[in-house]
């Protein structure tokens, strides 16, 4: 008779890791936090503590100049955005569907373009349509008027030649993400839809349209946020009578020396922003960029 | 005539090179012609001078009695199926379908009924309110159908439908198909495709491409009997082609004296035998070849032999073997002389 004899089964043995040093894992978050807390949240903390001097807020909220610029400044800023949704979309369409030579050169200038500081397109328009402008001059050369200043180009000194300036510098903004979901786009289903009888605008409006929409959303969100916060541009233009949240700060602190009035104005504009920045947010997440 | 299809040496050139080359060819009021071809064969561009996504360098495409080589797709007035589908995901089911009817501006209490017609005829009818990423392919393909056909198009284009279903569900689809052009007699269906069952399957004619250019056109049965070109013969049912020379009463193979039909062909002339797999026989027969196994794959129901005959690979589909012959032994082929085709010339062996 054969007997069975047990095997025990083989004593297996956890190797650990090797580990040179044990460093706790929350000494490696001290470095970034006390870098974030250092250069952004204390000053950020500043700026609340100082505006929360007695009456600061009243006084701000109640007076016209803070109205004045919370109207310009939501106004340019959504004004700017239709205007950079709608240039926007019809480029991007131009340059993704519309067969041109140069168009990927287009488009990868886009990409550069964003790379752009603000001024410098703010620049490049008032040597175009600025007082003493290309435009004007050559209304003058052609009119025989005595001065280039008497030229009908006047406006980029106004809110109109803020959003002139606001709408062509952002507008690649909405551009890049829109390509970059015309690109996803399956063309088979517009090659069907146009099979079906759809002409090229219902095409745009019942296929692509709706697929693009959340890119578009995310695009005009970023745009918006950016616009509530644009210094530079409404700075370059010179428009006397546009102040923006920004420009109010900027008077307030540097001009006037009222830190506790900047300081309530910068934290509603921060407090805009930051709002408006969580529906971009969760827009983006939505269109998974 | 009223719809159909006419290709009047339709010729589409990509600069320097050719990706259809004079191609002409009419599809019958109410007839399944399929284009089938290897890739690059030319045979989408063909579907897409249709469509109108393709503009001719050359020649004319006719719908019915009208030219339509240069109106636009939406003035067409076609069908068309593609490989992915192509629904719209953002529409339901119903709105997709009913999507070509509301473009060419149908009056508005009618498109409920056609898209209830068009979903109940593809089987789709209970999945009206789902939106396409709530289906399977094979009922997306269904959807697909139904927009297709929710217009009542008198040309139905089909780009390799079925080539993005399993098998299972291709062949599924395949038999609807066939039900579907029987319950449309009147709708000429130009069906795109690499692969011969379903070109066999569903087909009234199928025109055979290759290297841009119309190979073959014919019915299902005489292009898989009678192949009029090598590459015919080897596309369709992937058949035996065999180098011989005529001689006075059949063919001479490497030595061998085979009995064919050799038709008009002149004693002499060098020609190409071919000869369907399952058709030949294992054992001794009339036609009788003898080679080596070179290999042997099991199929299921059928095995399939490779055999070396004077240096010419044989293939051989015979009944399941309840001994499979082992490699490098000696067996003996036969095939029945009207089992065999000649064709004028072109050697393609392999």
């Amino acid at each position: 008779m054969a007997s069975a004899q047990a095997t025990a089964p083989p004593v297996v043995t956890a190797v650990r890791p090797h580990r040179s040093r044990t460093v706790p894992a929350w000494v490696w978050a001290l470095p970034p936090v006390a870098v974030l807390g250092l250069v952004f949240l204390y000053p950020l903390g500043l700026v609340v503590q100082e505006s929360l001097a007695p009456g600061a807020y009243a006084e701000v909220l109640a007076s016209a100049s803070f109205r004045d610029a919370l109207v310009t400044t939501v106004w340019l800023a959504v004004g700017a955005t239709v205007g950079c949704l709608v240039l926007g979309f019809v480029l991007a369409l131009i340059v993704a569907f519309v067969p041109f030579p140069g168009a990927k050169a287009v488009s990868r200038f886009i990409d550069v373009f964003l790379s752009f500081p603000s001024f410098l397109i703010t620049l490049a328009l008032l040597f175009v349509y600025g007082t003493v402008g290309m435009a004007n001059g050559l209304w003058t050369g052609a009119t025989g008027a005595d001065a280039v200043s008497d030229g009908p180009f006047h406006f980029l000194t106004t809110p109109w030649g803020v959003l002139l300036a606001e709408i062509t510098y952002f507008t690649p903004f909405v551009m890049r993400p829109l390509l970059a979901a015309f690109s996803q786009l399956d063309t088979a289903q517009l090659e069907v839809a146009s099979s079906l009888g759809a002409r090229p605008a219902r095409i745009v409006r019942r296929v692509i349209l709706p697929e693009v929409l959340p890119a578009l959303a995310a695009g005009g969100s970023l745009v918006l946020v950016m616009c509530l916060n644009e210094f530079g541009i409404v700075l370059f233009t010179g428009a006397k009578g546009v102040t923006t949240l920004p420009m109010l700060v900027y008077s307030q602190a540097i001009l006037e020396s009222d830190y506790a009035a900047a300081c309530v104005v910068a934290v509603v504009n921060v407090a805009l922003s930051v709002g408006l920045y969580a529906v971009y947010r969760a827009v983006s997440r939505r269109a998974g960029a | 005539m009223t719809s159909g299809i006419r290709f009047d040496g339709v010729t589409v050139r990509y600069g320097d090179t050719t990706v259809l080359d004079a191609l002409t060819l009419t599809v019958e009021p109410g007839e399944v012609m399929a284009l089938l071809g290897p890739s690059g064969s030319g045979k989408t561009t063909a579907l897409r001078t249709v469509a109108g996504f393709v503009t001719p360098s050359a020649g004319r495409v006719h719908i019915g009695d009208r030219d339509v080589t240069d109106l636009p797709p939406y003035r067409r007035g076609i069908g068309m199926v593609v490989q992915q589908y192509a629904l719209f995901p953002h529409l339901r089911v119903d709105e997709n379908v009913a999507f070509g009817l509301k473009a060419r501006k149908h009056p508005r209490a009618e498109i409920p009924g056609r898209v209830a017609e068009a979903l109940e005829m593809t089987g789709m009818g209970a999945y009206a309110r789902r939106h396409p990423r709530e289906l399977s392919g094979g009922q997306q393909q269904r959807v697909a159908i139904a927009r297709a056909l929710a217009i009542r198009p008198d040309v139905l284009l089909l780009d390799e439908p079925l080539s993005a279903l399993d098998a299972q569900l291709r062949s599924g689809m395949l038999a609807e198909l066939a039900r579907l052009h029987r319950e449309l007699p009147d709708v000429s269906i130009l069906y795109v495709t690499h692969d011969q069952v379903e070109a066999l399957t569903l087909a009234d004619r199928i025109s055979v491409m290759d290297r841009a250019r119309l190979q073959d056109c014919g019915t299902p049965q005489e292009l898989y009997r009678r192949p009029r070109t090598a590459f015919t013969a080897s596309f369709v049912g992937n058949a035996n082609l065999l180098p011989v020379r005529v001689g006075p009463d059949g063919v001479d193979l490497a030595g061998t004296a085979l009995k064919v039909p050799v038709g008009d062909a002149a004693p002499g002339a060098a020609a190409t035998l071919c000869v369907r797999p399952h058709l030949i026989g294992l054992g001794e027969g009339p036609n009788a070849l003898r080679g080596r196994i070179a290999e042997v794959q099991w199929r299921g129901a059928t095995h399939r032999l490779y055999v070396d005959v004077d240096g010419h690979r044989v293939k051989a589909d015979v009944r399941e073997l309840r001994d499979t012959p082992p490699l490098g032994s000696e067996v003996t082929l036969h095939f029945a002389p009207e089992d065999a085709v000649l064709l004028a010339a072109g050697v393609n062996d392999g």
